[in-house]
């Protein structure tokens, strides 16, 4: 175990490469993960950011390919890769198993090789959540909140960062940190610590056992999803600030030099979203909304080995104009009808 | 498939049919020439026009025809109606084979077969209708049910007069919706001529065409004693991505684009009912 003062936060990113992304103060009063550079007001105290680095792998939108057309031929130019490597400071333990989820689709067979080559160049410094807050509910699917699954993990105590490092990108990137040895001890006491407030959180005990692939007709068949959907805008909201959400399209547009096909993200919340020249097979809000929560709590577990798409980040349940979220949705199909 | 499953490659349209007002069959061969990939019969691929969309549609010509590869497409969208104004020489973009494939090499090798498709929907049952053909010894007696809304909407009705109904073993019943002149041949919808034709049960069925004549026929069927484990269809859904990624053609935790196209219907039936 090493350590690093606080003090010397910026001078260890500064040492990570020049690529370094890190959850930092914006002018909208947000914390949003961003490019480190001088001057850059790093925020590894706020609990989470607004939104995961999930863009920094699967980005908001992105060009897939260039094409020229001229007569009745087309000519087709791929995207360049991402060729950087680069390092995603400060991920806290549920955006780190969102990343996991997000490799089971995009890294499963056939590979999506835009995704996987933003994976491939990029390390992982985790941070251990000192403060879990109310809306957090990650440890109902096997989360450690002090334990992220990352190349290398910090623990702030008493304004030292504890180091551990885990992997051989790890190794490579904290043979640039000026550290100094440190008790393993302490990182114990925190961890036991953390564990207790997080226990102590409102939706620390939620019961998911229900939501299994042998359920998933009687769920999905389930009267409640009226009600529960009722207030629902189709913002899609949820689906932008989700870590796992990982729905897109793909589109073209003509740039007057060409065509660009992009991908960008969707939603399965609005109504064009599974509309085809005839019909859609989820016609009203209350067919989306269950789509969105049967995916991440059945249809998604069923397809890999039990393992949820919700990490229990909370920031659905902070961001919905409606105050809806899945917790609701947990605790409604939670018990026996 | 090509190593990055989303960049297509460059295919040609070598010949344009008209089938019906609305329906016309384009020939498509990679630039060299030849077939773009190989694919199984019930199998798709992803069309595109860049700047106008991309769309997966059913892959009309059977994998035994080894010169080209044919799409049966009907003009009701944006792309679709692109597609319907191109004249041989254009390229468009092509990506696949995607999806599963009807069994026929497996569960329907050796069997009695009944085809029942209505309007557009005989478009992938042609290929494994074709396929069948040229296997023939592979397969027992073949039973088509064909129906469309008048004579000038069946699709490929030179190839089902001229080669079709000239083959030994194989009986086609085509049907429309209403009288017209100069039909002289079934009229009615498709589930009643199912009835009517009273099928005996010791045969596997391929149905596809719109849901409402799926629904009931399907009932026909089950009257006549036929299981759902006998039964086939292939799904149509949005799609984006083709292999199971994109995340909007899912029914459950299947996607159509990748566990399906083809379904058996007793496999459909475990499936939450959207679709």
């Amino acid at each position: 175990m090493k350590k690093f003062s606080a003090e010397k936060l910026n001078a260890i990113i500064a040492a990570s490469g020049n690529a370094v992304y890190v959850p930092a103060d914006v002018d909208t009063g947000l914390v949003e993960y961003k490019r480190y550079e001088e001057g850059t007001s790093v925020n590894l105290d706020a609990c989470k950011a607004s939104k995961s680095p999930k863009d920094l792998l699967f980005p908001q939108w992105e060009n897939l390919m260039h094409f020229r057309m001229e007569g009745k031929t087309i000519e087709i130019t791929e995207q360049a890769r991402q060729e950087e490597d680069y390092v995603m400071f400060g991920v806290k333990a549920c955006d780190i198993r969102a990343i996991e989820v997000l490799d089971k689709v995009f890294l499963a067979d056939p590979v999506d090789t835009y995704y996987a080559a933003r994976r491939n160049h990029g390390t992982i410094v985790g941070l251990a959540c000192a403060e879990p807050e109310q809306s957090c509910f990650c440890m109902n699917f096997g989360i450690d909140p002090a334990q992220p699954a990352a190349d290398v993990v910090l623990w702030k105590v008493d304004g030292e960062y504890y180091v551990e490092t885990y992997s051989e990108k790890g190794e490579a990137l904290t043979a640039n940190w000026e550290l100094e040895d440190a008790d393993a001890a302490v990182v114990e006491t925190a961890k036991k610590e953390i564990a207790e407030k997080a226990a102590a959180l409102p939706f620390a005990n939620l019961n998911i056992s229900r939501f299994k692939g042998e359920n998933m007709n009687e769920l999905f068949e389930s009267k409640k999803w009226k009600k529960l959907s009722a207030a629902c805008l189709g913002c899609g909201s949820c689906t932008f600030v989700c870590p796992t959400c990982q729905c897109y399209d793909i589109r073209d547009y003509n740039t007057g030099h060409g065509i660009e096909r992009y991908r960008c993200w969707d939603s399965c919340m609005y109504h064009d979203f599974t509309l085809m020249a005839a019909e859609t097979p989820r016609p009203t809000q209350v067919e989306r909304y269950r789509q969105r929560f049967m995916h991440k709590l059945v249809y998604f577990p069923a397809n890999n080995d039990g393992m949820y798409s919700c990490v229990g980040c909370g920031r659905c349940v902070e961001k919905c104009p409606m105050n809806l979220n899945i917790v609701k949705v947990i605790k409604a199909l939670g018990e026996e009808e | 498939m090509n190593k990055e499953p989303l960049v297509p490659m460059l295919g040609v349209v070598t010949d344009v049919r008209i089938d019906t007002p609305d329906v016309k069959t384009f020939r498509v061969n990679a630039l060299g020439g030849g077939k773009c990939f190989e694919h199984k019969p019930g199998q798709c691929a992803m069309l595109s026009i860049p700047g106008v969309g991309e769309a997966m549609f059913s892959i009309t010509s059977s994998p035994t025809n080894k010169e080209f590869m044919e799409f049966s497409i009907k003009k009701c969208g944006c792309l679709t109606s692109w597609l319907h104004q191109m004249e041989p020489g254009q390229q468009i973009t092509i990506r696949g084979p995607y999806g599963n494939n009807f069994p026929v090499e497996t569960e329907l090798k050796g069997q009695n077969l009944l085809f029942i498709a209505g309007g557009i929907g005989l478009a992938p049952l042609r290929s494994v209708i074709n396929y069948c053909r040229a296997n023939r010894e592979n397969y027992g007696e073949i039973d088509i049910v064909y129906g469309s809304r008048s004579m000038d909407d069946l699709v490929d009705y030179k190839e089902i007069v001229s080669e079709w109904m000239e083959d030994k073993g194989i009986r086609v019943h085509l049907t429309i919706d209403r009288a017209q002149d100069g039909w002289d041949g079934h009229v009615g919808f498709v589930p009643a001529y199912v009835k009517e034709l009273d099928f005996k049960p010791d045969c596997k069925v391929l149905i596809c065409g719109p849901p409402i004549m799926i629904k009931f026929t399907l009932v026909e069927l089950e009257k006549m004693g036929f299981s759902r484990t006998q039964i086939f269809t292939t799904m149509e859904m949005r799609m984006k991505c083709g292999i199971g990624k994109c995340g909007r053609c899912n029914i459950g935790n299947k996607y159509v684009c990748k566990d399906g196209p083809v379904f058996r219907f007793d496999e459909l039936g475990e499936l939450p009912d959207e679709y």
